[in-house]
């Protein structure tokens, strides 16, 4: 009877776990019949490479979407990860136990809020900014780039400060005894030990932010074209997913689902980058 | 070396004045005098958790980094106080380097480890940094191991050779006291059969601590003996101090024999 019960539990534990992964599967399939038959019909050159996206003409092109969603990062990455990484340094290094612990569950508190509360702060305050002290529309790549810097705060800074915590202690001891500055021994031997994790911090917080919906639709503008500057307007691959998915169908919808495989399959190789990074060490 | 050169009576590198170190409430050192000869070798003894390194970590200030420590009395190094306020921590260990128990080899090229030092210390030129390498290197006997792999990852060495290359590096920063916390103890005998030549070596020219658990090692290579002991309140004391010889044949007391003789510790 014991056993029958071991046996049991052991089962019901391995059901649950593989319906975390069906889960995943299922999703996986799904956006893949849906959205290759549009890509293999417009064909994958014009899908990827085109410039024009109008549905209702049958144009699929979501380049202008890739350019949206690349600039969109790349400004979130630029604004967000040096203060993020500086924010790690200061925190395992500098900060006294007491601070740390109250900066530490702070951070954490920022992972917390709601997307969408980021995109109507955004609004209310980042875009009307960007419009009276810069110019233009307000609604734009750098606004966007603003909230998303915020938003991958939490994990640029937690990963690359464990990893920077996980460093034997005798690293930063052998150097700040050969006579180095504590800055100097950051510089030169703790952040260099420790650099696949802050790669890593980089990478995860990249995906993060391509992956990120709600808070970008609401400050981007959401027109589709090329930018020609960072205060112009953009729409990237997940917004224009959130925007058309409630009244697309047809062809319409499987090339929205199409947008999402392109999300996917970046997102997925940012993933397996910072997990092979991560592990080489 | 024949034995009147190994007679302790040179000046006085190092010198600790009535020293307490408290941990917070821990009074881990109590009342700690004793001075320290110039190219001698001084072994620092004594059971696990007497507090010898803790007294070793005084020479170069490393215990600064643990917070909540404080170190009373006077510590001088050539004669001046290394625990004054205004006396400069960095300038302090380029003088007084240190080699740890385990070696703590940096992830990066043999190169890298040996010219850090010296790299930040203001030396640029790049031929400069190689004859720094090639001759600390040398010092340790380590150049013909390891000439053609000076590119390749320092954690790529035997863990004796890695040893060899911490104690390098920190000869590449001209040193005159070198501190070496149990260095030996994670070495093979062979390993630390080299080592201790080196150290051997290297105590004509330069002031030498260790701390070590091994009793013929101190025997072995030490000119001067310091015996520690914890008191009835857990406070490390030096309890007897003198010419390794000395202590070995006649210890001043029946604790210091049963400790040297292994009955305890």
């Amino acid at each position: 009877m014991k056993k029958f019960k071991e046996k049991l539990s052991g089962r019901v534990f391995f059901a649950l776990a593989l319906s975390s992964i069906s889960a995943l599967a299922l999703i996986t399939v799904f956006i893949i019949v849906q959205g290759v038959p549009i890509i293999a019909e417009v064909g994958f050159v014009n899908f990827i490479f085109g410039m024009s996206w109008a549905p209702s003409h049958g144009e699929y092109g979501i380049f202008p979407m890739i350019i949206g969603s690349v600039t969109v990062t790349l400004g979130a990455a630029i604004l967000g990860v040096p203060v993020g990484l500086c924010c790690a340094i200061f925190l395992s290094e500098f900060a006294p136990a007491r601070l740390r612990n109250l900066f530490r569950p702070a951070i954490q508190l920022l992972a917390g809020i709601p997307s969408v509360v980021y995109g109507f702060w955004g609004l209310l305050f980042i875009v009307p900014f960007i419009r009276n002290v810069l110019g233009g529309p307000g609604l734009s790549i750098l606004a966007g780039a603003v909230i998303l810097a915020i938003m991958i705060l939490p994990t640029v800074i937690s990963i690359s400060e464990v990893s920077i915590l996980a460093l034997p202690r005798q690293y930063k001891e052998g150097a700040l005894a050969l006579g180095l500055t504590h800055w100097q021994t950051i510089r030169s031997v703790i952040l260099p030990s420790a650099k696949s994790g802050i790669v890593a911090a980089v990478i995860l917080g990249v995906g993060r932010a391509i992956g990120e919906t709600m808070a970008v639709i609401m400050v981007l503008g959401n027109a589709v074209a090329v930018p020609t500057s960072i205060l112009d307007p953009v729409r990237t691959l997940t917004t224009n997913i959130g925007i058309e998915m409630g009244y697309a169908s047809g062809p319409h919808r499987q090339a929205l689902f199409a947008t999402g495989i392109v999300l996917f399959v970046i997102i997925m190789a940012l993933n397996s980058t910072a997990q092979y990074i991560t592990r080489k060490k | 070396m024949d034995d009147t050169a190994r007679e302790p009576r040179r000046d006085v590198k190092l010198k600790t004045q009535s020293v307490n170190l408290h941990y917070g409430d821990f009074h881990a050192l109590g009342d700690i005098t004793f001075d320290i000869p110039s190219c001698a070798i001084t072994a620092i003894i004594g059971p696990s958790g007497c507090g010898k390194s803790t007294l070793l970590r005084i020479f170069n200030r490393m215990n600064d980094l643990i917070p909540g420590c404080r170190v009373e009395g006077g510590v001088f190094l050539n004669g001046s106080d290394i625990y004054d306020k205004d006396a400069d921590v960095v300038a302090l260990r380029q003088k007084v380097g240190m080699v740890f128990q385990k070696p703590n080899i940096f992830p990066m090229s043999v190169y890298d480890n040996l010219i850090i030092g010296p790299r930040h210390h203001g030396v640029k030129s790049k031929q400069a940094l190689a004859e720094i390498a090639e001759r600390s290197l040398t010092l340790v006997a380590l150049w013909d191991e390891v000439k053609d792999s000076l590119h390749k990852p320092g954690l790529g060495l035997a863990v004796g050779q890695q040893q060899r290359l911490c104690i390098a590096r920190a000869l590449a920063v001209e040193p005159e006291v070198i501190l070496f916390d149990e260095s030996c103890s994670a070495l093979d005998p062979e390993s630390t059969m080299k080592i201790e030549e080196l150290m051997l070596d290297l105590a004509q020219k330069y002031t030498i601590i260790i701390v070590t658990h091994n009793m013929e090692q101190a025997a072995r290579i030490s000119d001067m003996a310091a015996f520690m002991m914890i008191d009835g309140q857990k406070v490390g004391r030096l309890h007897e101090y003198s010419p390794t010889s000395d202590m070995f044949i006649s210890p001043k007391d029946k604790l210091t024999e049963d400790y040297i003789t292994g009955r305890f510790g």
